[in-house]
């Protein structure tokens, strides 16, 4: 059992719980994943981690609700425990070896780019982040973008915070402007990463993409996370679940994604109830 | 001594009529009754040299225990069993017998062999209900052994360390112990009811699970040892399942086998309020001629499937599958396409409708039809493709049950640990160990995809190994 140490909202769909797993935060990198279930009856879902304090034993993840088992996780409070939490799982992040990065966030993936934004950092690498969200009141973690990056750009869909426009076009107008960077680092909705990748190819510049499919097991035994990357098939959780952006299949990645769209929002709306008549 | 039972064909086995069976997961067979088994036993002549015991992977006294059960004491037969074997409830279940005890039973030569299985299921079945003693915990002699992976291999292993007295301690990747019993092999095959029985009886003699640990993530081998574990045991079974590649395998509605199933059996998708989904096919094909296809196939019939198809390349006499997975599949309704071949997927492609929701579904499977040519390496005789013989197969749903290749999370994460060009590990002979001092391993993570008998055994040869290597040192 994995206490939940703390619950903060970050914003009206964005939570970030910390929870205690000594093992796990001894080992956590940048990059890695955690499979957890919110209840014992639960589906087994994976979350990358959003941080980790290896001397107070405690692992950060940062989610958001949008399916029945998010909604689930959201309804526990600091106290409660969790029945299973898994990992660190995936290759970490490469965080050193380079000298400029742009590392683009997309909504809710900018937990995930900001402990690779944060470990770059502070092995000394130039950090240039482009961070984007559909309007003001989605922004998450500015401030800990503030502390650990060289450049922020800070983008919105509708203009109502920062600029009016897409991580794109920042990342296209950074490199215009004489930026060179060893490598962009994209995490964020798989369409969003689609275009950075589609963009960096433009001007030649390696890309390095987080993935997050349906997983059951997470361990590589199920195969349901596979995707095809330059002509191959990959396991996200064994063999990921960062790749070359360049080489990845986004297009089948996002077909497979939906695989379980009607499902989902059956199951999203049954949570809903559920949480609602609790409630009264 | 009771009278024999010169009867040529076994009892037969009760089970649940195939027309009710194939919608729910109740088990199918529903054992023998006391009179059966009695029955049965007294079919044995018990012969001097044991030809049985002698092609059981854990060597289990098979004249001893039959001759108890003919003689009406269960609970001795029992004893007899648990000697060597800690999971007998499985084993009298889910072991191929017909190619293994029982193909070199005498009654065999001229009739039916005796029923060993059978009987071995009864006799952990009898015991299950009706002893109310737990295991008791031996005497610790105060060594450490860790087991990586709750599966048939690493309980075999526990057990039998346990026995000895040794403080075992099992680490699990998933949030239950069982391994393949759990996530594969389904409830109407291997109630989990038994598994967690069987569990239960390790915990009982000292025997601590943890589960939820990946051992090659969260600790490593080497941070075992320095943990002061003695020496480890790796049973960390299949990995990673193998695809066919060809085209549209990534299509929605492809599964591999182990995902089918582990929605089905480790998250029970198959239950109405079941949080995670599975898709309930009309028209499923299931590619792979072994017991796991059989399994899929079977679970995708009783998720409501109108048409579940065997898809298999060579010819029924070859399905590699247990002789009494293929029949009952066949009494359930599973229509085999034996000398089949798919060659590629179809997927629903809505030209007017980039964003049209069905884009991207399963809705066929072409295929090839094959023909035996000469035997191959494997002593199979080669399929090899008809000429001209192309059709499609109208399907919504394809399983891939062809096989898995070894999970790469210990391998990578461990220097010194010899694999071969497969990704298997390599271990000396028999008894499990590998290149590197004080490490064994068995089971799936060495052989590759085989039985759960042989994972037994293997983690069995091992227990031996380990207690030798200890008491050495």
């Amino acid at each position: 059992m994995f206490k939940i140490l703390k619950k903060q909202p970050l914003n009206s769909t964005v939570t970030k719980m910390v929870i205690e797993a000594p093992l796990i935060a001894k080992k956590a990198k940048a990059g890695q994943f955690i499979i957890l279930r919110a209840s014992e009856d639960g589906e087994r879902i994976p979350l990358t981690i959003a941080g980790y304090d290896r001397e107070a034993g405690t692992v950060d993840i940062i989610f958001q609700i949008v399916g029945g088992t998010t909604m689930e996780l959201n309804a526990l409070n600091e106290g409660d425990f969790l029945p299973d939490f898994v990992g660190p799982l995936g290759k970490a992040t490469k965080v050193d070896g380079m000298k400029k990065v742009a590392i683009v966030g997309g909504g809710v993936g900018c937990a995930i780019a900001l402990p690779v934004a944060q470990a770059m950092h502070a092995n000394g690498i130039e950090v240039h982040s482009i961070v984007g969200f559909r309007t003001k009141d989605l922004v998450i973690l500015e401030d800990e973008f503030n502390a650990c990056s060289d450049k922020v750009c800070m983008m919105t869909d509708d203009g109502s915070y920062g600029t009016k426009g897409l991580v794109t076009n920042a990342l296209e107008q950074l490199i215009q402007e004489g930026n060179e960077y060893d490598e962009v680092i994209a995490i964020g909705p798989v369409i969003m990463m689609k275009f950075v990748c589609l963009t960096t190819k433009k001007y030649n510049v390696k890309t390095v993409i987080s993935m997050n499919p349906i997983m059951i097991d997470g361990t590589g035994m199920c195969g349901g996370c596979r995707l095809t990357v330059g002509g191959e098939t990959k396991f996200a959780c064994v063999d990921g679940p960062e790749f070359d952006g360049h080489l990845v299949d986004f297009d089948e990645a996002m077909s497979r994604g939906a695989m379980y769209r009607d499902f989902e929002a059956h199951k999203r709306d049954e949570m809903c109830n559920l949480l609602k008549k609790e409630a009264e | 001594m009771a009278q024999k039972n010169m009867s040529l064909t076994k009892c037969p086995m009760p089970s649940l009529a195939p027309d009710y069976r194939n919608k729910v997961f109740e088990e199918v067979a529903t054992g023998y009754t006391y009179e059966m088994a009695v029955e049965e036993a007294r079919r044995c002549l018990h012969c001097k040299n044991k030809p049985c015991v002698s092609a059981c992977p854990v060597n289990i006294d098979i004249p001893a225990f039959i001759e108890k059960v003919a003689n009406e004491d269960i609970e001795g037969a029992f004893e007899v069993l648990n000697k060597q074997s800690s999971l007998p409830a499985v084993c009298g279940r889910v072991c191929p017998q017909e190619t293994q005890c029982e193909s070199k039973c005498v009654r065999g030569i001229k009739g039916e062999p005796v029923g060993i299985g059978r009987l071995e299921r009864f006799v952990a079945d009898w015991h299950r209900e009706h002893s109310t003693e737990a295991p008791k915990a031996p005497e610790c002699n105060g060594h450490k052994v860790a087991v990586i992976g709750a599966g048939p291999a690493g309980l075999t292993c526990a057990g039998d360390l346990a026995r000895l007295g040794y403080k075992v301690t099992v680490y699990e990747a998933l949030h239950v112990a069982g391994g393949v019993l759990s996530y594969g092999i389904p409830e109407f095959r291997l109630p989990k009811a038994i598994v967690n029985k069987e569990v239960d009886n390790l915990k009982a003699m000292g025997v601590d699970i943890i589960t939820d640990a990946v051992i090659g993530k969260v600790l490593t081998i080497d941070e075992l040892f320095e943990d002061g574990f003695e020496a480890v045991f790796i049973g960390t079974g299949a990995g990673l399942p193998r695809f066919m590649g060809i085209p549209g395998e990534s299509l929605k509605g492809v599964y591999s086998a182990n995902e089918f199933l582990t929605r089905i059996n480790l998250m029970k998708a198959y239950k109405p309020d079941s949080k995670t989904p599975i898709r309930r096919g009309k028209n499923v094909a299931v590619v792979g001629g072994g017991n796991v296809a059989m399994d899929a196939a079977r679970c995708a019939k009783r998720l409501g499937a109108e048409n579940v198809y065997i898809v298999y390349r060579r010819g029924m006499q070859e399905l590699p599958a247990r002789r009494e997975e293929v029949e009952h599949a066949q009494e359930e309704g599973i229509i085999f396409k034996t000398l089949t071949n798919p060659v590629e997927v179809i997927g629903y492609n809505n030209p007017d409708d980039k964003r049209d929701p069905r884009n991207g579904e399963v809705i066929g499977m072409k295929c090839v039809e094959m023909e035996l040519g000469e035997p191959d390496a494997s002593g199979r005789r080669r399929p090899i493709v008809k000429e001209g013989s192309e059709f499609t197969l109208d399907i919504d749903t394809m399983i891939m049950a062809l096989g898995t290749s070894p999970n790469p999370l210990i391998r990578s994460t461990t220097p010194g640990l010899d694999t071969n060009k497969h990704g298997c590990i390599v271990t000396q002979g028999e008894n499990g160990l590998t290149s590197r001092e004080g490490v064994y391993a068995g089971g799936d993570a060495v052989t590759g995809a085989a039985t759960v008998i042989l994972a037994m055994g293997a983690g069995k040869n091992a227990a031996a190994a380990i207690d030798e290597y200890i008491k050495s040192k």
